[in-house]
């Protein structure tokens, strides 16, 4: 029987809910629930728990599930305490939920729903206010850009308000193109409306005319919810500002990370190939089609709404000295628990990595930020509180957010090899030094992993990679050797290790590896001959190395764990 | 302009739509054929070689004709460890093409993804959106025969 206390069930269906299954989960909990709403609502954060259930009651408390299946469904209707998930009390503690407040709790396709939590507010106080005060308010709140330039946001919009031109380009850059970030997805999913409230005070402020949103085509359920939102706005007339009548156009991407580049995503808009031009002059000078135009991140305008709300001296309290207010970080990697997290500037990396991601102490290497574009940090470093200039110092980056944990069983000439293997594909090919040697670099890597590396390629790593940053007009060139230089900086024993002796101390570079087989466990069963793609192990169970394509197949099915990964013998 | 692409249409002659405009040729022929170009160029006032030039520069767009049965090897980090080169390599050997071919016959065409989210199951690989899992050589050549036909 249904608990006579619940009084609406929510469920998690955004892209990551989806993913693990939330759909059937949404069907049966329709089903059975009868008169009671069933909401689908954004991510709650913790993706490792996906698909998530919770059951509002009567007195307003909710109850979380996770890990739901169909079969779970008449439990949770009677309350029940299977399956009932809280976060880790350690994430819970160093948490500070304020961009994210509205995620997973409100349906992002009902307009009423955000307004009734506070949503428009902070577009009301600006509207309220001198196109001036609202940008000293944001100087005040000393907001820098979320998508890891870092630039203070107050600033940037006062570069627009003071341009004096009919027509003025506001663009929300949502082409979120690092392998391993999904905040900016999440919040576009969950509050879509927080976004464009953003947008909407910035329009105010600086006075713009026409608002853009360059979304990656890659997230339709992002430019889903965006297309309802900005139906919603125009129907409740909030485009109309100061007597003009804003248009919201979305656009999409076609899938070029370059993109992410303030000048490459305005020649992207104009329907040219996304390359990056040379600044001065500024976007606010001459941007989209030569009209003053102003890109911020879709987390910078999700943090708007709420300096308006609360006052920027209010939002500044939180953080530190040089960077305020709260960020968020997608954790993925070598750790316990995934997922989005929002920690106040200046949290140590050490507590993101271990008390909130519940990564194994003994166990993690290094943790890489800013995704290809940043650096690794070694974790004897993980006392470092994240800021934008603390990270830089050690040759990694804010970056977006984020933030992939890499264990000690991970070789970091690989990690380096894995991410130059995406930035020289992405290269757009402008500048020669990015174009070529990002390349190169790339080259020498796989000769270094593929046990060919010599000494001198450390020196030539080290320094083609600073001529390329010297040498390169946008941020993808400037940053894109960071990857090598920060493991050469950290790691260069591994690097050495390589290349002096030939050995994968990891044993991750599958040619300095070989399988053997121990034949003191071995019980003959001969699962490895048979599970063998190639043929490798013998009757007598002796792999032929020359065979052997180090799929770990036979170790995989070895009831004895009798099959390693061993250095091979030169 | 060739009425085959009529539909382009559905949005301004502006030039700012070209990428519009592609994906939609793309969503009609699977593909940006010669003739696409040439009418997006028509359409948009645009020289066909700067056409051409946007289509090159976005991994979204493909200039290949898709075979009438998509194979698509997952090239995961999971299948990357678990041999998704030696399944690349197999194929190679028996359909004589590499990664964004098609085959000459039309039957098939070849992509690599990132990750089908299979990746218990590695090496993966899907043809016409079904998955099939732990392959082998004998496995593979199997599944391939049951499409030719």
């Amino acid at each position: 029987m249904m608990d006579p206390r619940i009084r609406t069930l929510r469920i998690g269906v955004a892209s990551c809910g989806i993913a693990a299954g939330a759909e059937a989960v949404q069907a049966k909990l329709r089903e059975c629930a009868g008169t009671i709403p069933v909401i689908g609502v954004g991510c709650l954060g913790s993706c490792y728990a996906e698909p998530m259930v919770e059951a509002v009651l009567d007195d307003g408390s909710g109850i979380l599930y996770g890990n739901v299946t169909p079969e779970d469904v008449p439990g949770i209707l009677e309350l029940s305490d299977a399956k009932r998930f809280a976060p880790p009390p350690q994430r819970a503690a160093k948490q500070l939920v304020k961009v994210l407040a509205l995620a997973g709790r409100i349906d992002p396709t009902n307009f009423d729903d955000y307004t009734a939590h506070g949503g428009y507010e902070g577009l009301k106080n600006a509207l309220g206010m001198s196109p001036e005060e609202v940008v000293n308010e944001m100087k005040l709140s000393g907001l820098r850009g979320r998508g890891g330039g870092g630039f203070p946001t107050g600033n940037k919009w006062s570069f627009l308000a003071a341009k004096k031109a009919e027509e003025k380009i506001i663009i929300c850059n949502a082409d979120e193109g690092d392998p391993g970030a999904f905040m900016d997805r999440s919040l576009m999913e969950s509050v879509p409306h927080q976004v464009l409230e953003g947008m909407l005070i910035a329009a105010h402020a600086t006075g713009a005319t026409k608002l853009f949103i360059y979304c990656r085509a890659e997230y339709p359920l992002a430019i889903k919810h965006l297309k309802i939102a900005i139906a919603q706005i125009y129907e409740h007339k909030l485009n109309v500002l100061d007597g003009r009548t804003l248009e919201i156009v979305i656009k999409e991407g076609a899938g070029a990370f370059v993109c992410g580049e303030e000048t490459a995503l305005i020649a992207s808009l104009e329907g040219k190939r996304g390359t990056p031009r040379f600044r001065p002059p500024f976007p606010t000078d001459s941007g989209y089609n030569g009209l003053p135009t102003m890109i911020n991140n879709v987390e910078t305008y999700g943090n708007v709404p709420l300096i308006l709300r609360e006052g920027g001296a209010e939002f500044a309290k939180v953080g530190t000295a040089g960077s305020k207010g709260t960020k968020l970080f997608a954790l993925a990697g070598d750790l316990k628990y995934p997922g989005l997290v929002e920690v106040p500037m200046g949290t140590t990396l050490g507590e993101i990595v271990f008390d909130m991601g519940g990564a194994d102490r003994d166990s993690v290497k290094a943790v890489q930020t800013g995704g290809p574009s940043g650096g690794c940090i070694p974790a004897e470093l993980f006392d470092t509180p994240v800021d934008y200039d603390s990270l830089r110092s050690l040759g990694a980056i804010m970056g977006s957010g984020g933030m992939i944990v890499i264990g000690k069983d991970r070789c970091m000439v690989e990690t380096a090899r894995y991410f130059l293997d995406f930035t020289h594909r992405e290269s757009c090919g402008k500048c020669t030094f990015c174009r070529v040697g990002t390349t190169r670099m790339f080259e020498t890597l796989e000769r270094i992993v593929a046990g060919k590396g010599v000494p001198e390629d450390l020196d030539f790593l080290e320094d083609l990679g600073k001529k390329i940053k010297a040498g390169s007009l946008c941020g993808l060139g400037q940053t894109a050797p960071n990857p090598v230089l920060a493991t050469l900086r950290y790691f260069r024993n591994e690097y050495e290790a390589h290349v002096l002796h030939r050995r994968c101390d990891a044993l991750q570079c599958n040619a300095l590896v070989e399988l053997k087989l121990a034949k003191d466990k071995c019980v003959k069963c001969r699962q490895c001959i048979r599970v063998c793609p190639v043929g490798a192990v013998s009757d007598d169970f002796v792999i032929d190395a020359a065979k052997c394509t180090r799929c770990n197949s036979c170790m995989d099915s070895c009831p004895k764990h009798a099959i390693t990964r061993v250095t091979k013998e030169n | 302009m060739d009425e085959k692409f009529s539909f382009l249409n559905k949005v301004d002659r502006d030039p700012g739509n070209l990428i519009k405009g592609l994906q939609l040729v793309q969503a009609a022929e699977g593909y940006v054929s010669d003739d696409g170009i040439r009418a997006a160029a028509e359409y948009f006032s645009i020289p066909p070689v700067e056409v051409e030039g946007v289509v090159s520069f976005y991994a979204q767009f493909k200039r290949v004709k898709p075979g009438r049965h998509k194979i698509s090897v997952c090239d995961g980090t999971a299948c990357h460890i678990k041999g998704a080169a030696q399944v690349l390599e197999w194929m190679r050997q028996e359909l004589g093409i590499d990664s964004g071919e098609t085959t000459a016959d039309g039957a098939f065409s070849l992509e690599t993804v990132a990750c089908l989210g299979c990746c218990s199951l590695a090496p993966v690989m899907s043809v016409d959106g079904k998955v099939y899992g732990k392959l082998d050589r004998k496995k593979m050549v199997k599944i391939l025969k049951e499409h030719a036909e």
